[in-house]
């Protein structure tokens, strides 16, 4: 790896750099708003996913009392 | 459904993003005239090319809609036409970079290719608004298919009428990527590779997220239909507005999501 980058030419940071810099930034920087919504996506998809779970433990612990009752 | 295959796409993405850069900086010379800033010209052509394919196939996908009146070809379409308009606005900010690095101007407004792309982005813009104004799901699916048919029939009308049009400022790119040296075209090949890949890997991702929520509100709707009683409207049913996936019935219908199916439905 040192190798390499002794023998990489040094960049030619002039005036051009910062546009440049800025052109890339911009897209990453979608990149990671979209990442960054997706993992929010994601989260309420799980909170979602455990409120589902709750209400479907809730209704199998109703039917576990209910069923009891039934049979004495 | 959507999901498969996500893994691997995205590895790939990240190796063939990882490659492009690594060839634009450490392999690409420096062009003669503009130099360094030259370098700009890697992600914002690719970007262009993948945001203008973008709408043309999110025009065929909806023929595609039209014809089998399947809803999952409007729910593609809807996704990728979305993902173009992102890649279309990055197209412009870094158009508009390069442009006040080499012309000394943000926006140049008597250059027909400048122009022309702005146009089309404006034109897309105007998909989502017009699309969900619309609240009958099916008409919706179908009023957004003609949009797309239409627009992406205009996209390559105006890429030709711009091509043949006098240029005094932009480069053309397509159609002499010949002319460039064999490292430029290289670079310039590798970074359209990389950009369609995270093109499709982001289109990807939003439809298997945009699936499983889907799926997620059919569960719900099927836990409240089995339990009267029972609430389980909470956040994400509030949260549950109108989306891309028509997927609302009225009470009593036969369970299906306008066209669009979902796991446990017949």
């Amino acid at each position: 790896m040192s190798r390499l980058l002794a023998e990489t030419p040094a960049l030619p940071l002039h005036e051009a750099g910062k546009y440049v810099a800025a052109a890339y930034i911009v897209l990453f920087a979608m990149v990671l708003i979209y990442v960054t919504i997706m993992a929010v996506r994601l989260s309420r998809i799980e909170r979602e996913l455990g409120e589902l779970l709750e209400t479907v433990e809730a209704r199998d612990g109703e039917q576990g009392r209910t069923d009891p009752e039934r049979g004495s | 459904m959507y999901g498969k295959g996500l893994r691997s796409l995205s590895i790939a993405t990240v190796v063939a993003m990882s490659a492009a850069l690594s060839l634009v900086f450490f392999y690409a010379p420096l062009e003669a005239e503009q130099g360094f800033l030259q370098k700009i010209f890697y992600v914002h052509v690719p970007l262009a090319i993948i945001s203008l394919c973008g709408f043309v196939i999110g025009g065929l996908l909806a023929i595609v809609h039209l014809r089998t009146r399947d809803a999952r070809w409007d729910y593609r379409s809807y996704v990728v036409i979305h993902m173009s308009l992102i890649f279309a606005l990055a197209t412009l900010i870094t158009g508009s970079i390069w442009a006040k690095g080499s012309w000394g101007h943000w926006w140049v407004w008597d250059e027909p290719t400048l122009v022309s792309f702005l146009i089309v982005f404006l034109l897309y813009a105007t998909y989502q608004p017009l699309r969900f104004a619309i609240e009958d799901p099916e008409r919706q699916a179908r009023y957004a298919s003609v949009f797309a048919i239409t627009a992406g029939a205009f996209v390559p009308l105006n890429f030709i009428a711009v091509r043949m049009s006098t240029s005094f400022l932009h480069p053309r790119v397509l159609g002499s990527t010949s002319n460039l040296p064999g490292p430029m075209a290289l670079t310039f090949l590798v970074s359209l590779g990389a950009m369609a890949l995270l093109f499709t890997t982001l289109c990807k991702y939003e439809l298997t997220a945009k699936h499983t929520r889907a799926q997620l509100r059919a569960l719900r709707r099927r836990l409240t239909a089995d339990s009267p009683g029972s609430d389980v409207r909470g956040a994400g049913a509030r949260s549950a507005a109108p989306s891309a996936i028509p997927v609302s019935r009225p009470t009593g219908a036969p369970a299906r999501t306008a066209g669009y199916p979902v796991k446990g439905h017949t």
